[in-house]
């Protein structure tokens, strides 16, 4: 049985308390009172669908589908507007986080949301030498869209290419290998473990 | 010297707003002596700042006039004004307080003429009107004072005004060479009344209260309706004087809040629903201009209040917004603009009103940190009721957030245990 599957059987019809067991800092959920002051206090305002006071009530109301494959989670830049001013001092960009990242395991995250591509390849960059690349990771964002758009955007920034290069803020043989950090294998060590625990602890949670 | 004639068959009674005006008269109505200390250089307290009650929309002078009356007519109650007590000693049954008197500079013989107002030319804040307009460097704080006398503001003395002022006094009444005292006086039991004062709207950061000249305080928003007010009367917006009459109240301006206060306020529900039906008391019904928009988390008006609260919903002048309000700009007129959310529908708005009244919160008007004596409070400050406190008992705000009706309850309450003390003090000593 797939791990969403799992959790649905436990769960069935408590996805509040589904949320309070397996997302970080989901037990917070509950103390919401609708203000809707975060709502109010996001910048990107209209530019999402389900603000954080909108996805609180829909994780009340049992919402689970459309919850956890909101584009909404991962929208959120962590400004902490409305960390500030929630009068519960829910943290709510952490629950945010959460319940992303827990969507993304359970496979339920939104296929072709760009925030959510762009983590992807900024992790698995930064896995690979435990340092981020960011030439790799520029070019990458730039031939996002295919080969073509790729050209015109690095055309389109040439001359700030080519100061970065003065500036020595660019390492054009990181094209090749890039270098790493001192003790990679135990950092990717590290890591696994970490994921074997998560994974360990969400496993059992579904039981 | 002012001189007190008090045994440990007194009871002290701190703060002289209405809780300790009410403990006072009914603790010396009993039969016991009784001392009134008060800050302020008059009784009242905040009650003297409203302009009407909730929910009989009466005028609280009445009531207050009725328990001055009461005050003068009753024996056995020594009042002292502008008093501070700094320290208490002893144990219940016998305590010693340390009162400071600061020096009114006017004595008994003031008639209350006004002729060393009319003289003085220096001017200050008035604190009666929270800052909104200003008294001269003497003054009788408001209408009703009592002690219906004149103050001498201390910031004056030295300076011609003084000597002005006292050369204008025909009844001998100023005294510029008042000292500060400092007395000392026994009492059997405390009543601790001192009250609550407004939350410091400025750490309101999002509401922008110390940058947006049309963005006031219920209390200052009470204090507007006063005929003798700061504006006559009149709901004017302070950037320019002109009449409000599209008025935003917001809810919870900081209660119920973890960066403010965490507590609810109790108060500030009902007290913006009786604000809410001063606009059609100005307007009258006619004027389509005139409007209020309360916007609220939940409307907390219980028992009997629920009537209250069902008269303003179907008021067509007033709307409720439930929501909590992110925060306020203003745009080139000075107009405060409203950005939120609401919560019923989750509708995005940007609400332009003329003026936007802060349903502020109540938080104990002795910080937590100064009580000149051993007392057990709880975690917002205010005190608990607790045997660790011997024969010391609070009454009204200093016990909790409380309206008036119940703030007097606790006050007779007070009394009550009080008198208890002070006759099982007498009982034991034959």
């Amino acid at each position: 049985m797939s791990l969403n599957n799992a959790m649905l059987e436990k769960y069935r019809n408590n996805f509040l308390q589904e949320v309070a067991g397996n997302v970080e800092q989901g037990d917070w959920v509950k103390m919401c009172m609708q203000c809707g002051v975060c709502a109010g206090s996001c910048p990107l305002g209209d530019a999402w669908e389900h603000s954080p006071q909108k996805i609180f009530m829909m994780i009340r109301a049992n919402r689970r589908e459309q919850v956890l494959s909101s584009d909404s989670m991962w929208m959120c830049t962590s400004c902490y507007h409305c960390v500030v001013r929630c009068p519960r001092g829910l943290p709510i960009p952490h629950i945010m986080h959460g319940l992303a990242s827990y969507a993304k395991r359970l496979g339920l995250a939104p296929k072709s949301n760009p925030t959510l591509w762009f983590a992807e390849v900024f992790w698995n960059n930064m896995l690979k030498k435990g340092r981020v690349n960011e030439l790799k990771l520029g070019l990458s964002l730039y031939f996002k869209d295919g080969f073509a758009s790729g050209i015109k955007q690095a055309m389109a920034h040439q001359k700030l290419g080519i100061n970065m290069l003065k500036a020595k803020r660019m390492a054009p043989m990181d094209m090749f290998a890039g270098h790493a950090i001192k003790d990679i294998f135990g950092l990717h060590k590290m890591i696994r473990k970490a994921q074997e625990i998560e994974a360990a602890k969400l496993e059992a949670n579904s039981k | 010297m002012t001189e007190v004639v008090a045994t440990n068959h007194t009871i002290l009674v701190v703060g002289a707003g209405i809780s300790g005006i009410t403990a006072a008269v009914e603790a010396a109505e009993t039969g016991n002596n009784v001392v009134l200390v008060e800050k302020r250089p008059y009784l009242g307290g905040r009650v003297s700042q409203l302009y009407k009650y909730f929910p009989k929309l009466c005028f609280p002078s009445c009531g207050l006039e009725i328990n001055q009356r009461r005050l003068s007519a009753q024996g056995g109650i020594s009042i002292l004004t502008m008093a501070e007590v700094t320290a208490v000693s002893g144990s219940e049954g016998n305590y010693s307080a340390t009162v400071k008197i600061s020096p009114r500079f006017v004595n008994e013989n003031c008639t209350a003429c006004g002729a060393c107002g009319d003289v003085v030319e220096a001017e200050f804040d008035n604190e009666h009107n929270y800052g909104l307009n200003k008294r001269k460097g003497a003054y009788l704080p408001y209408n009703m004072a009592k002690p219906q006398r004149y103050v001498i503001d201390p910031r004056i003395i030295g300076t011609d005004d003084a000597e002005k002022a006292k050369a204008a006094c025909k009844y001998a009444a100023i005294d510029l060479d008042m000292q500060e005292q400092t007395i000392e006086f026994k009492a059997g039991a405390i009543i601790w009344a001192t009250g609550w004062q407004p939350y410091d709207a400025n750490k309101i950061q999002p509401y922008g209260y110390d940058r947006y000249a049309n963005v006031i305080t219920s209390v200052e928003f009470e204090r507007m309706m006063d005929k003798f007010g700061p504006t006559g009367g009149k709901i004017l917006r302070p950037s320019d004087n002109a009449e409000a009459k599209d008025i935003a109240f917001i809810q919870c301006a900081g209660s119920r809040d973890r960066n403010h206060l965490k507590h609810c306020s109790r108060i500030c529900c009902m007290a913006t629903l009786k604000q809410s039906t001063y606009i059609t008391e100005q307007y009258g019904v006619d004027d389509a201009d005139a409007k209020g928009t309360i916007y609220y988390i939940d409307i907390r008006s219980i028992d009997r209040f629920e009537d209250f609260y069902r008269k303003v919903q179907n008021d067509p002048k007033i709307s409720f917004i439930r929501s909590k309000v992110a925060n306020i700009v203003q745009d080139k007129d000075q107009n405060p603009i409203l950005n939120g959310v609401d919560t019923e529908g989750y509708h995005r708005y940007e609400n332009r009103h003329d003026l936007v009244v802060l349903a502020i919160g109540m938080e104990p008007s002795v910080n937590k940190d100064s009580f000149p004596l051993e007392i057990v409070i709880n975690e917002h400050g205010f005190i608990e009721a607790d045997e660790a406190n011997g024969g010391i008992f609070a009454a009204g705000c200093a016990s909790d957030a409380l309206d008036v009706n119940r703030a007097v309850q606790t006050a007779t309450a007070a009394a009550l245990r009080a008198v208890q003390v002070v006759n099982r003090v007498a009982g034991s000593e034959g």
